[in-house]
């Protein structure tokens, strides 16, 4: 039952990777609808993985690198970063904040490409969509099939018309976990012994280990 | 007179204790609200990764390396069979009909048609499965969670979910066994099994998180909250990722209070 729980977090991460590929600029007159969108972006993702060949012999720097192109364009990472930091983001410099920014990003990037290296035939199925035409906050449901039980992740996305496809994600769930509420949780440790700088140099430290675990 | 000497002195007696506890309480707790027993949990988490790293790991990994991917997904076959009898139980209990009723399927068809489980045929035939236990039982029917407990060699868990562990065994075929060998060496089995299935997993949350064990306990209670919350609940689920606009407001979880944001604005059971 517990470790049954852990356990799942496997594809985890990779789901997480899989936010979204994806061409930021197609020639679209017309804003996507947010599924529409995420359906897409997966799909390309998972193809790209697919068919390259350095990312199957477990290339991870080629994998970073496709979730830097693809993904990162379609996440609100400052937003993202301003919620899992808390109250202190308010009294934090333009430079910490930059850097709190930096080493979040490779923190997830790392992680969870580590991730994306596991993925072979996993397919995406997208829940339908519930969402009022005026709204500016949509939940997008989705399902990660393969071998195993399939894995819930879901994308919280703001509109951002005119921007990008139209939307945007700041928050994902896998298996019911909201990102950004557990890392909030671990920055305010963080936070809360040794302050906002305490908390860079925890990011700066665990990235540096895991670039040396390769 | 006595008598009334002897209540009073009782009351008192009480009322230090309760003063003490509150005490020890406040002194042990921390700011954490929903785990007030972290220094406990946080020694006996150091003592399950020792034991892993010592015993089980290995174990897990040989496991992996050694033995061939068909058979080792037969035998993960065998031990989720089992499992989904339960879960049909449990949904049942939670008037899930419709998760009873494909649960029970999978059981049947994969025990009678899947050689005693190994073959999972009812995920070839999109059979959903739905993991349930009693746990989620009791919180479906309103149950508070109780504060976060993690168990010698078991792992993360809750004292509602504590509580429910002996009926979970009940439930579990290998329990019934008895003689005693290969009961224990089918629990063995079933040990590694999981574990192996978890190697993966575990490395990739070495690398996420900055403290591993509140990582842990944060996304374990999220996801008990989830799986209780399912279906019909999700509407009115406060787990819903929302965070109030930019995030800087972020009215849920002071920063004195890193374990209440994830149940902010939550009801404080489960």
């Amino acid at each position: 039952m517990n470790r049954r729980f852990l356990g799942r977090m496997a594809a985890v991460f990779l789901a997480l990777a899989v936010t979204g590929a994806g061409l930021p600029s197609l020639a679209l007159a017309a804003d996507e609808a947010p599924d529409v969108m995420i359906k897409r972006l997966s799909e390309e993702t998972l193809g790209a993985i697919k068919s390259d060949k350095s990312i199957k012999s477990g290339d991870l720097d080629r994998i970073i690198e496709l979730v830097d192109s693809k993904i990162m364009p379609n996440v609100n990472f400052q937003r993202m970063t301003a919620a899992a930091v808390g109250p202190a983001w308010r009294q934090a410099t333009p430079e910490q904040r930059k850097r709190l920014q930096d080493e979040f990003k490779i923190l997830l990037v790392r992680t969870y490409s580590g991730a994306l290296q596991q993925v072979n035939d996993q397919t995406i199925s997208i829940k339908p969509l519930r969402m009022a035409p005026e709204d500016k906050e949509v939940v997008v449901r989705t399902e990660v099939r393969g071998r195993g039980d399939p894995i819930q992740l879901d994308y919280r996305m703001e509109k951002t018309p005119g921007e990008g496809a139209g939307w945007k994600i700041y928050n994902l769930n896998v298996l019911g976990v909201w990102l950004v509420e557990t890392y909030r949780s671990q920055f305010a440790q963080e936070i809360n012994a040794k302050g906002v700088d305490g908390l860079i140099a925890a990011l700066a430290e665990r990235n540096k280990t895991n670039s040396k675990k390769g | 007179m006595t008598k009334t000497f002897l209540h009073r002195a009782r009351a008192s007696l009480l009322a230090l204790a309760g003063c003490a506890l509150v005490a020890l309480g406040g002194c042990a707790a921390g700011p954490n609200p929903t785990d007030p027993l972290e220094p406990f949990n946080r020694e006996v988490s150091k003592l399950n990764e020792h034991v892993d790293a010592v015993v089980l790991k290995p174990a897990a990994t040989l496991y992996r390396e050694n033995v061939p991917a068909l058979a080792r997904t037969g035998v993960s076959n065998f031990f989720g069979n089992l499992s989904d009898g339960w879960s049909s139980v449990n949904s049942l209990l939670q008037f899930k009909l419709q998760n009873a009723a494909e649960d029970w399927m999978r059981f049947s068809f994969n025990s009678v048609f899947g050689f005693a489980g190994v073959l999972d045929i009812a995920s070839e035939m999109n059979i959903e499965r739905h993991r349930e236990d009693f746990g989620q039982t009791l919180g479906r029917w309103g149950v508070p969670a109780g504060p976060y407990i993690v168990l010698p060699l078991l792992g993360p868990s809750t004292l509602r979910d504590t509580v429910a562990l002996p009926v979970d065994w009940q439930g579990d075929p290998l329990y019934h066994i008895t003689p005693s060998t290969p009961r224990d060496s089918l629990y063995g089995l079933r040990l590694v099994d999981v574990r192996a299935n978890l190697l993966r997993a575990g490395d990739v949350l070495e690398g996420a998180a900055l403290d591993k064990y509140s990582f842990t306990r944060d996304a374990y209670l999220q996801k008990r909250r989830a799986d209780i919350f399912e279906g019909g609940f999700r509407k009115e689920d406060p787990n819903d990722g929302s965070d109030g606009g930019d995030g800087s407001d972020a009215g849920n979880g002071s920063v004195a209070d890193p374990g209440a944001a994830p149940a902010a604005g939550a009801k404080p059971s489960p």
